[in-house]
Formats: structure tokens, C-alpha cells, sequence
């Protein structure tokens, strides 16, 4: 049985400039054990969507306007009461964030953050909070915990701040994590430390995993499943395999084709032509074919793609958008 | 870190010692002289008085007296009152620092809550309404507010003696005076401070691990929200002097702001100097100990200087 | 596993990063801007029309009253208000409103007169700092700090008392309070403006650095002066009438509105509208400045405005 199960999430912002619909009708579930990723640009959704989860979302101007969201099988998380979010927040769904240097708060010793969660969540008093703050930290590898506990972030460099990160969200045993761009801020040789590791304490616990990135390659090694999104909404979900080697949806395709390959030197970088819709418009069909310099067929204009199954485990949305062929791009 | 308290403590020392300077040649170097302001008096007489204070000495040797004695703690004899200016200071001082203490204690009592109110329900009537009153409160200098209150309190309800220092209640009013419109400045830094803070990524950090709402205010929010508050501080003491001028004039109070400004009215050098070192002791020292408790509140600002 | 240090090139793409040299070339748009920007903002526009009442009332106002702000009336002192005095009389029988009105010109007067000296010490203060840079930088601003540590009302008193009280002495030493703040101020924004991308994107275009200066850092710069002048504004008239209601500021006869307040300060039991009437016409004059200047700072630099 799935932890998560999310039916139809919608999360709009209501702004001055009109109804932001950053997502649309989002379903997905996660199990125990499993990493999922969720892909997308920068205003996809991807973040929106999981900040939902957790209330993380400023309201106003956020509102979400309709879905469930079931952890195990009991609690809606989108109609829980703010008093049963804060119970499940850090205890059985821990986040980690893009920015370490600007998620661990500069005023307070890494120790009181470490244990806090312990100390709400477990009643743990302050010893064996502590305790068990150094050993997540020597868990995620930072030597001398037990000195280093009583730093401040700024002490810290930004790798070692999102081992902190990793380390505050896991001491708790989570049954689910969701890594908002765990590794985005960071430099490209810390990259794959921070992800084993995350898999690494994932495998301790026996989590769950939703990572957010806008980087497939991340997505490629890490995740046993793929959302892709576009526009609010999730154009192609699947396997790994599924996804990079049977992609069905053409902005799938285009985001793979954009990713420049070791043996590409010296060939021009393939770009996806145009810019994201403004989602404070509605979208009557196909927003991948509004975007500017890709042409489309037409099918999906006015009405709402629906998504079609290819096989068990493999769904994307109808699109009749025709992508050049790789060459001519390359060429051109 | 104690290299940068020692650091400050000789600067403050030094901004101490260029105000006592400049204030000695400036009170010496003006036009007149404490004799002259009074009815004229025959000139054997003024003579002997010159040199009884020792006016007619050389400058320097004048200056080198005046901080020789200074180093003693003693700051002469007064010019126009038969008590040293020691004496007066000494009846005078504890009156402004009570006066000054409660005006403190009403602004921090009203523009913390206020300032961290508005910020939590930010644009909501809890914040619109006490903002509005905060810029009136900044518009209205305590030369306006004081009589005004003076005015609706003590003529019209009566409920308070319109001057006087005597009973507990004559302590209302001038603390008000004072104490309002720094509690305006206080509750708008106030409320611009928590909001920078929670506008930032590490409060939905702790709200993602679950910590109550109020432990979110309390622990990770007013330690950085307040650090401007604490940095206006130095400010307000200087402002509630200069408030003192004026709120001691008004509601008639023997303290060391009226004693101020009636001496530089007479021209009563000794007092005049003696109360302007005071005076600048307090400031130095209260910056002093704000850069202090800065740094100590602040790790990233301890670091940096280790 | 592979992890690939690339971004997507749909991350890459930053509509925002291109410098739009042409709108910060066309130095009106910038004002243009925040002229619309200033019309949405009703408090700050009524502000305006406030103000412009206040100048005319003050400035034009003493022309065409039937009476001498000087002239006693020792047969008329503390009349109250009449159609003959709309505002009463004071202590030595001179008609208030007119009093109000020329004390609201030397208020007034004082108030732009000093913050126009204020400016004009800090910005060459500030600009020349910033513009050699280095140790004379470091060196100045130094001195600006020491300055900051002195408590300046003292100062200000003391200087008032000692000196012959004049209304250029007035202007000269509330000048030299204001300036400081002015400085930090311009020596911040041009270090700053001199790092900008579109300052180092006109450079690099081969633009020449009289046209940079002109056309880029001025109308920058300008935007925040304007700003902290408004501003000042009111803080000036403060001290001018916290100095006036000593007794230490403008002499009599002349009335500024911090002595008319002085004045019903002290007769308040009997007579409250000397208090009330000028303290009014010092408040509003004071909102509106103050809301004027946030307007102002929120229509010239929209990043800036608190919410």
C-alpha cells in the first residue's frame, strides 16, 4: 500500500494579476522503500505541489481548491487541522531544501535545531535528544559530531549545512522525505555525495523519497519512478525506463534532448524554443503547444488533454505537438 | 570578540574625551561671560570673582585644570547657584533617569507587542490599525503630544496634575509623553525586523519539522527580529534626553534636562559642561553596551571578528 | 549513478537578466513611472495637495491678511476666536492666524533652506568619498562615524546659547546635524551603482564616463535623494521648532510654529487653542511630508517598498 496518495491537487494562487493555477489536477502516490522524482522547469509546479502537502504554502495568496492526499491510508493531509499537520510534519514527513545556506536558521546553535523535532515529536528529553543528534550527525558523516554539534551554520561549509539538513530531516525516522532541489546550490562534487547519502539513509529508515529537480540526470540514477511536469500539470509519468527509454510526451523528449552529452563538444546545445504559458490565464488544451516556436497539430487546442495508459506502469497526456528533428536543430 | 569590546571601549573613551574638548573651548571661546548676563556689577568685584573660578588663568592651563579635577570626579563650583555643580547633578540626575526609565519601560511594553502583533497578522486590522497610530505617533514631536496631553488629561478629565514632580501619578504624563512616541519607532523597527525574518527560508524549515506556531515566533524568529530594535536603542536614549528638555519644561520637573538647558541660558559654564560630559558618558556607554549585546546576539557578527 | 552538473536549458533561460539599457537611457520613463505609480497612491497624493495648500497658505497667506504679525494690541491680547481673529489673539493681542500663517513660513522655510544645505554638504561629502574610494573612503566615513557618536541635540543647544541666535545660525547648524546621514546615504548608493550590471554593461558597450555619470549614476542617485529629502524635511522642522519651543530657536517677534506652540503650551488652562490650532497645522504639515516621502520612496524604487 502506497504511504502517499495524492487525487487531483490543485493549488492555485490568488494574486492581483488573477488566478495563478501553479497546480492543476495532480495525482501520484509513493510507497515505502521507493524514490520518486518529479521533473519540471522552474513554475512547473513541482515545489508548489509537495509545499501543499505540508500547509507549507502562505495562505493567502495560496489556496488549494480541491484533492485528497492520504498518508497511510488514514489522514487527509489537505483537510487535516493544522494541529494534526504539525504532528506529521518532521515526524512521519520530513523536507529537505534547495538552500542550506538560508534553510538552518544563523541564530541558533545546529544542536537546538537538530534536537527540536526529537523534542516535540518524541517528548525526548534534552540528553538523549542530544545523543541522538550526534549520532545522526556522524550518520551522515560529519566527523567530530559531538563538537561540531554545538557550531552555528555559518561555521559550516554548504555541503556540510545539507548533511545538517539531511540530518535534521532523518533523525526522526520519517516514512516519507521530500528533497525540494537537494542538491542545486550546491558544487557539482558534493552533488552525488549529498544523493548517495540521501539514498543511503533512506535505505536505513525504509522511506519513501519525492525528489524534486529540474536536473534529469539527478532523476536518472536516483528514482525508481518519474513525474514530469509542465504547467501545473503532470504531462508523462512512469519508470525510470519508461521514461528514458520509451518517451512518449514531446516536452519529455525535449527535456532529454537538452541535456548535452560528454561526446557532444563543440555541437551546438539543443534549447527548448520559447517560454513557459502564464498561468494566471486559464489554459483551454495543450499548454506545451502554446509556447512559442513549437507547432502543433491542433487536436488539443480547446479541450483538455486526458492521459492515456501505454502499459502498467507508463501514463502520459495527449499531445499532438510536433518537435523538429534533432538534427535540423542541431543544424540550425 | 574581546578584542573588538576593547576596540570600542578606547573608541568610546576617546569620543568621551573629544566631547569634553570640544564642549570646554566652545562654552569658553563664546561671547560674554557669566558676570555679564546678570545686573552689572562694579568691576573689582567681577575681577575678584574671575579669579576666585580661576577665569583668569590662561586657556590651556585652565583647560588642564578642569580635566585634572575631572579625573577626581569633582566638576567645580556652579556659577550662578551656591551649590557645586556635583550637588546639582546629583539632586537632578536621579529624577531624568527615573523619568527616563519609566518613558523606557512604557515604549518597550507598547512597541514590542505591537511591533511583533502587526507582524504575525501582517495586513490584517491588527497590523493596519496600531501602523496608523505608529506614524501618528512619529509625526507628533513631545513638544505637541506633551501639552496635548496635558491638555486632555490634566485640564479638561483632570485626572492628573498638569506640572509637578511630588505624588507617584505626577509620573504619568511626562513618561508618556516620551514614552509613546518612542513605542511608535519601537513597534514600527520592530515590526520590519520580525517580518525580514520570517520571510525567510530557515522559519519554513522549522515549520516543516513540525514546530508549533508560537515556538516558531518565540525561538527562531525574535532572536534575529529584534536585533534592529536593539541597535535603535543608542538612538532612542539620546532622543529620550533631548525629550527630557523638553517634557521637564513643560510639566515643570527638577531633573537634569531643565537644569540643561536654564545653565546654557545663563550662561553657567561649569553646569553647562558638567551636565553635556554627563550626558555624553550615558550616550557613549548605552552605544557601547548595544554594540556589545549585538555582537553577542548575533554569531555570525562574533565570528567574523574572532 | 551519473549526476551532470548542467542545468536544463529552460533553467537558464532568465527573461530578466537582459539589461534594458533603452529604459534606463530614456531617464524620463524612470519618473514617468513612478508618477503612476505615485497617482495610485492616494495617501501620498493627498499628501501632496496638502502640502501645496500649506506653501500657499503660508507663503501667499501673510500678504493678504488685514493684519501685522508684530503689531500689538495690548487692548486685545487672548481674544478668542472671532470673525475679526478667526484664531483669537495671543498674550501681547497679535492676530494668530496670522501668526500661524508667517510661522508656518519660517517652519517651512527652515525646514527646505537647512535641507538643502544638508543635501548639498552630504552629497559632495558622500559622492567624493565614494568616488576616490580607498583609504580617503575609509578615512571620511570615519569621520562621519565619530560625528554620529556625538549627541547632536546637546551640541545644537550649546551652540544656540553661545552664539548670537540668528535664523542663519539656525540654518547653518541644523545643516551640519542633517548632512551625515545624507552622506552614508550617496557614498552607498554610488559604491553600489558603480558595481551594478547596467552600469558595467554601458562600459562595456564602449559608453564614454561623462555619459555613464550623466545618464545612468545621476538619475539613479537622484531618485533616492529625493527621496531622503523629503524625509529630511520634516526631521528639520522638528528641530526647528524643538529649538524654537526652548525658547533657543527663531526670536521673537517672529513666530515659528514650535514657539506658538511654547506659547500655548503655557496656556493651556485657559486658552487651549493656541495650543491646539498651530500644533494642528505642525502635525498634518508633518504627515503628510513623512507620507509623502514613503510614496515617494515606493513609487521611485519599487523593490524597496515594505510590503
Amino acid at each position: 500500500m502506497p504511504i502517499l496518495e495524492v487525487k487531483d491537487l490543485k493549488t492555485y494562487f490568488h494574486t492581483r494579476n488573477g488566478v495563478v493555477r501553479a497546480v492543476d489536477g495532480v495525482s501520484f502516490s509513493v510507497s515505502r522503500g521507493e524514490t520518486l522524482g518529479i521533473v519540471g522547469e522552474s513554475g512547473s509546479g513541482k515545489s508548489v505541489s509537495c509545499y501543499s502537502l505540508l500547509g507549507l504554502i502562505p495562505q493567502p495568496p495560496g489556496r488549494i481548491e480541491g484533492g485528497q492526499a492520504i498518508l497511510d491510508g488514514k489522514v487527509d493531509l489537505l483537510s487535516a487541522s493544522e494541529k494534526t499537520l504539525q504532528g506529521i510534519r518532521g515526524k512521519k514527513i520530513s523536507m529537505i531544501f534547495q538552500d542550506p545556506m538560508t534553510s538552518l536558521n544563523p541564530y541558533l546553535r545546529v544542536s537546538t535545531q537538530l534536537i527540536e523535532a526529537l523534542r516535540i515529536h518524541e517528548k525526548l528529553s534534552k540528553k538523549e535528544a542530544l545523543a541522538r543528534a550526534i549520532k545522526s550527525l556522524e550518520e551522515v558523516g560529519i566527523t567530530e559530531a559531538s563538537t561540531r554539534i554545538q557550531f552555528y551554520p555559518h561555521e559550516f561549509s554548504g555541503g556540510m549545512r545539507q548533511r545538517v539538513m539531511i540530518a535534521m530531516s532523518m533523525i526522526t525516522h520519517p516514512e516519507l522525505l521530500i528533497a525540494d532541489e537537494p542538491t542545486t546550490a550546491l558544487d557539482v562534487t558534493v552533488q552525488a555525495q549529498i544523493l548517495e547519502l540521501i539514498r543511503e539513509r533512506q535505505r536505513a529508515n525504509n522511506s519513501a523519497v519525492i525528489l524534486i529537480t529540474h536536473d534529469l540526470g539527478v532523476v536518472a540514477g536516483m528514482c525508481d519512478r518519474i513525474n514530469v511536469m509542465y504547467a501545473g500539470k503532470i504531462v508523462e509519468s512512469g519508470t525510470a525506463d519508461d521514461i528514458f527509454k520509451n518517451a512518449q510526451h514531446p516536452y519529455t523528449v525535449a527535456l532529454q534532448r537538452s541535456i548535452p552529452s560528454l561526446g557532444s563538444k563543440g555541437k551546438p546545445l539543443y534549447t527548448i524554443p520559447g517560454l513557459p504559458p502564464d498561468l494566471s490565464r486559464p489554459i483551454p488544451g495543450d499548454a506545451f503547444a502554446l509556447r512559442e516556436g513549437i507547432t502543433s497539430g491542433g487536436k488539443w487546442d480547446n479541450t483538455p488533454p486526458p492521459l492515456r495508459q501505454v502499459s502498467d506502469t507508463h501514463w502520459v497526456r495527449e499531445s499532438d505537438v510536433i518537435l523538429p528533428p534533432l538534427e535540423e536543430v542541431l543544424d540550425g | 570578540m574581546l578584542k573588538f569590546i576593547l576596540r570600542r571601549i578606547a573608541q568610546s573613551v576617546l569620543v568621551i574625551f573629544v566631547i569634553i574638548t570640544v564642549t570646554f573651548f566652545m562654552v569658553r571661546f563664546a561671547p560674554g561671560d557669566p558676570f555679564s548676563a546678570e545686573r552689572k556689577m562694579p568691576e573689582h568685584i567681577k575681577q575678584r570673582l574671575m579669579e576666585h573660578y580661576g577665569l583668569d588663568q590662561p586657556l590651556m592651563v585652565q583647560y588642564g585644570n578642569y580635566l585634572g579635577q575631572l579625573l577626581k570626579g569633582d566638576l567645580g563650583p556652579s556659577f550662578t547657584e551656591t551649590r557645586s555643580v556635583n550637588q546639582i547633578l546629583k539632586a537632578s540626575f536621579p529624577v531624568s533617569l527615573e523619568l527616563g526609565g519609566w518613558a523606557l519601560l512604557i515604549a518597550l511594553c507598547i512597541g514590542l507587542p505591537v511591533g511583533i502583533t502587526a507582524a504575525v497578522f501582517r495586513n490584517s486590522f491588527a497590523d493596519y490599525f496600531p501602523m496608523a497610530m505608529a506614524m501618528i505617533g512619529i509625526c507628533l514631536p513631545t513638544f505637541v503630544l506633551g501639552p496635548i496631553l496635558a491638555l486632555v488629561f490634566g485640564v479638561w478629565l483632570g485626572w492628573f496634575n498638569v506640572s509637578g514632580w511630588f505624588i507617584p501619578a505626577d509620573r504619568v504624563l511626562p513618561a508618556l509623553t516620551i514614552g509613546l512616541v518612542y513605542a511608535a519607532f519601537i513597534a514600527r523597527i520592530t515590526r520590519g525586523g520580525m517580518l525580514e525574518i520570517l520571510s525567510q527560508d530557515f522559519i519554513r524549515t522549522a515549520k516543516a519539522k513540525g514546530v508549533p506556531f508560537i515556538r516558531i515566533i518565540v525561538l527562531h524568529t525574535l532572536k534575529g527580529g529584534l536585533l534592529p530594535v536593539i541597535s535603535f536603542l543608542g538612538p532612542a536614549l539620546a532622543g529620550i534626553i533631548s525629550g527630557s528638555f523638553v517634557v521637564e519644561t513643560i510639566f515643570q520637573i527638577p531633573g537634569m534636562g531643565r537644569e540643561f538647558v536654564s545653565s546654557a541660558f545663563d550662561r553657567d559654564y561649569t553646569l553647562v559642561l558638567g551636565t553635556v560630559i554627563l550626558y555624553a558618558v550615558l550616550i557613549t556607554a548605552a552605544n557601547l553596551l548595544v554594540d556589545i549585546v549585538q555582537v553577542i546576539l548575533n554569531p555570525r557578527l562574533r565570528f567574523e571578528d574572532s | 549513478m551519473s549526476v551532470k552538473a548542467n542545468l536544463s536549458p529552460s533553467e537558464k533561460r532568465l527573461p530578466e537578466a537582459t539589461v534594458d539599457l533603452d529604459a534606463i537611457e530614456a531617464g524620463t520613463s524612470l519618473w514617468q513611472d513612478a508618477w503612476h505609480r505615485l497617482k495610485k497612491n492616494h495617501l501620498a497624493l493627498i499628501s501632496f495637495w496638502v502640502l501645496i495648500f500649506m506653501g500657499v497658505f503660508c507663503f501667499i497667506g501673510p500678504f493678504l491678511s488685514p493684519h501685522d504679525y508684530r503689531s500689538n494690541d495690548l487692548e486685545k491680547t487672548l481674544l478668542s476666536p472671532s470673525l475679526q481673529h478667526p484664531f483669537g489673539t495671543d498674550d501681547l493681542g497679535r492676530d494668530q492666524l496670522t501668526r500661524v500663517m508667517v510661522g508656518g513660513r519660517v517652519s517651512l522655510g527652515v525646514g527646505i533652506i537647512a535641507t538643502t544645505v544638508s543635501l548639498l554638504i552630504g552629497i559632495t561629502y558622500g559622492a567624493t568619498a565614494a568616488y576616490i574610494g580607498g583609504k580617503v573612503d575609509a578615512a571620511m566615513m570615519r569621520v562621519v562615524d565619530v560625528l554620529y557618536a556625538l549627541p547632536f541635540t546637546i551640541f545644537v543647544i550649546l551652540l544656540m546659547t553661545i552664539f548670537e541666535r540668528s535664523i542663519v545660525l539656525l540654518f547653518i547648524v541644523i545643516g551640519a546635524v542633517e548632512w551625515l546621514t545624507m552622506a552614508r546615504i550617496v557614498r552607498g548608493q554610488v559604491l553600489s551603482l558603480k558595481k551594478q550590471e547596467f552600469v558595467e554593461a554601458a562600459v562595456s558597450l564602449g559608453y564614454s564616463t561623462r555619459r555613464i555619470i550623466l545618464r545612468h549614476i545621476i538619475p539613479n542617485v537622484l531618485g533616492v535623494v529625493v527621496v531622503y529629502a523629503t524625509l529630511t524635511v520634516p526631521a528639520v522642522m522638528l528641530l526647528e521648532s524643538f529649538l524654537s519651543f526652548l525658547g533657543l530657536g527663531v526670536q521673537p517677534p517672529m513666530p515659528s510654529w514650535g514657539s506658538l506652540i511654547k506659547l500655548g503650551a503655557d496656556n493651556i488652562q485657559l486658552f487651549p487653542y493656541l495650543l491646539i490650532i498651530p500644533a494642528l497645522f505642525f502635525s498634518v504639515t508633518l504627515f503628510s511630508l513623512n507620507f509623502l516621502g514613503d510614496g515617494l520612496r515606493d513609487a521611485l524604487d519599487p523593490k524597496s517598498s515594505k510590503d
